[in-house]
């Protein structure tokens, strides 16, 4: 068993300069994990892979941190002018002051890494978006192991991270026409649930725009 | 003779070139044009709702893509709206040809977040039901198999005779014959009889005369071999890259099995072997599914002879109120169908912060594509069904 103190110790040995963090997991299960720096992701985990022989990754999936609002309160000093003894005076207070400060989210994929050849694990990978609107480029490990190819897609279509490198980003699970990514913490669900795009949408509407007689019984179009 | 390889002989990418994991580009030889295929959402050999997009050129494979989410239900979503509890009878959905196995891998994700301890007569149990379902998938699946080689009804029937006498079993100690929801937070949710336990031992008694009928009607059978053999090649390193576990990675050669490795609830008690293939092909699979039913069989023997007395619920255990403090946890299993985990967060509250589903079904299919490359349509139905998907598990 290697623990992830040693495993970043020798990330640290063999890539002077790789971005390794270790994030504590409080909980009784002991899996803390690996924040990898995206722009030294692919790196990491070739190293990982060959040198450390975590051969299978098994598990890959996201996890969304929304912006986050802080109201916290603050003892600031304050200039206040009092009348004192009938003279106004400038007295510097002490004012409590509560202010609110927003802790910027990210998309999160977590990668868990196995060992087949030497039997040990999961060690856990992290990389964080820079945030959950515009900035939600990865590396993809998919050239890195073949495992991540589906599961990468699936966090593409239900995260929305876009992973650079990967062969074939697309929607997995959702239809293609799919605007919006249901994982995140504020998916709206749609108010027609009814709605589904099919082939015979597109059928109907060349049809209809072939002209004739499109008014029959069942072709008044969806309500 | 051949002589399996060791894990560390392939398991090393050390040296490899890039793209050494993409499938294999084959150029159509013929003349005219790629004929382009979809196989499915309906068809019959797909075990479901799944379409395979083919290219064909005659009857060779040139491409092969895979579509999924027919099915998707977005279960995860869903359990993260939901008690910890309340996604148990879920679980049961996914896979729904095993469902006990889907809710001891829950659990166990569970108890690893907090700690629970699990009690003697409920590791048992979990067990011999565990090993229960493992025969009844295998037998099934090899059934599918040889039907979809165009033997028509008979070998699945006999597979689901012996189903339905475990699907028995499952009904008089939960209630229902699939949708089970048996395992709790810390142990089980009814304790069984003696009853019970005495017709468990006696299917199980009949359980090697089944292994026996089939071995004698299937392994020599020209037809089965000639289809099978040399079809859907998987090699080890491409195996363990692509993530592929279970029969189909221990057919590849590899000797990996969870109740091995991890040794997760009482396993490193018992006495039993894994079968691994060395030709790496459809029949390997079929072979080792049906020397795992074998193994399986004698781990049941084993745990029947000795359930011991006692609680199947951890009176400690927390049910109302239960809220584990904050964390993650990844927890896993040998499912039949390979390894499933699932990953949570806590976030201290009553629900999941994030509930993930590892799906074995959904990344083994992952090398379908490589499998069948250059290969015959024909045995793409064959490729496919040895792979041993359920698509409950696929979509989610």
């Amino acid at each position: 068993m290697i623990t992830v103190e040693e495993i970043k110790a020798a990330i640290e040995a063999a890539l002077p300069g790789a971005g390794v963090e270790i994030v504590f997991n409080p909980s009784v299960s002991g899996q803390h994990s690996l924040l990898v720096t995206p722009s030294d992701a692919v790196e990491v985990a070739k190293f990982l892979r060959d040198e450390l022989s975590l051969d299978y990754l098994s598990n890959a999936t996201g996890v969304d941190w929304p912006d986050k609002e802080i109201s916290e309160k603050v003892k600031t000093a304050k200039q206040v002018t009092k009348t004192v003894d009938g003279a106004a005076q400038t007295v510097e207070e002490m004012v409590e002051e509560t202010r609110k400060r927003v802790v910027p989210g990210c998309i999160e994929a977590v990668y868990h890494l196995f060992s087949v050849s030497k039997s040990f694990g999961p060690v856990v990978l992290r990389m964080r978006t820079v945030n959950r609107t515009d900035q939600v480029e990865l590396p993809s490990l998919t050239p890195i192991w073949r495992a991540a190819e589906f599961q990468e897609r699936e966090i593409f279509d239900l995260f929305g991270i876009v992973f650079k490198g990967h062969p074939d980003l697309r929607r997995l699970l959702m239809w293609d026409e799919f605007k919006d990514h249901p994982m995140r913490r504020d998916y709206v669900e749609p108010d027609d649930f009814e709605y589904e795009p099919t082939a015979h949408d597109e059928v109907l509407s060349r049809a209809l725009a072939h002209g004739g007689e499109q008014t029959g019984a069942g072709q008044e179009g969806r309500g | 003779m051949t002589t399996i390889p060791r894990v560390a002989d392939f398991a090393s990418s050390k040296g490899k070139p890039d793209g050494w994991n993409r499938p294999q580009v084959v150029e159509p030889d013929g003349e005219g044009e790629l004929l382009e295929v979809a196989m499915g959402p309906h068809h019959p050999s797909t075990h479901g709702v799944f379409r395979m997009d083919v290219a064909l050129d005659g009857e060779r494979v040139i491409r092969l893509k895979p579509v999924f989410g027919y099915l998707h239900r977005n279960h995860e979503k869903i359990a993260e709206g939901i008690s910890y509890l309340g996604s148990m009878p879920f679980t049961d959905r996914l896979d729904y040809i095993c469902p006990l196995t889907n809710n001891w891998a829950y659990a166990l994700a569970v108890e690893k977040l907090t700690g629970q301890a699990v009690p003697e007569r409920a590791e048992y149990l979990r067990v011999i039901l565990g090993e229960l379902t493992r025969v009844q998938n295998h037998a099934s699946s090899i059934g599918f198999l040889i039907q979809e080689m165009g033997a028509s009804g008979t070998p699945l029937m006999y597979a689901f005779r012996e189903r339905e006498k475990i699907l028995d079993l499952f009904e008089s100690l939960t209630g229902a014959r699939m949708m089970v929801n048996y395992m709790r937070f810390g142990g089980c949710r009814v304790d069984a009889t003696e009853g019970w336990l005495a017709a468990t031992r006696k299917v199980v008694a009949g359980l090697p005369a089944f292994t026996e009928e089939i071995e004698r009607l299937l392994c020599s059978n020209e037809i089965l071999m000639a289809r099978t053999q040399g079809v859907g090649i998987l090699p080890p390193d491409l195996a363990v890259n692509a993530g592929v576990t279970g029969p189909m990675l221990r057919a590849s050669g590899v000797n990996y099995d969870l109740r091995k490795v991890d040794g997760y609830g009482i396993y490193n008690r018992f006495n039993f072997r894994v079968p691994l293939g060395d030709h790496w092909d459809v029949y390997d699979r079929f072979m080792v599914r049906l020397l795992e039913m074998r193994e399986s069989i004698k781990i049941l023997e084993q745990a029947l002879k000795d359930v011991p007395g006692g609680p199947v619920m951890d009176p400690k255990a927390k049910i109302r109120g239960f809220r584990p403090k904050a964390g993650e946890a990844y927890g896993r299993i040998e499912a039949p169908k390979g390894e499933l985990g699932f990953y949570l967060i806590s976030d201290g509250g009553p629900n999941p912060y994030r509930y993930r589903v590892r799906p074995p079904s959904l990344i083994n299919l992952t090398v379908l594509e490589d499998m069948a490359i250059g290969q015959n349509l024909a045995d793409v139905v064959l490729i496919f069904g040895s792979v041993d998907i359920v698509l409950g598990e696929v979509d989610r």
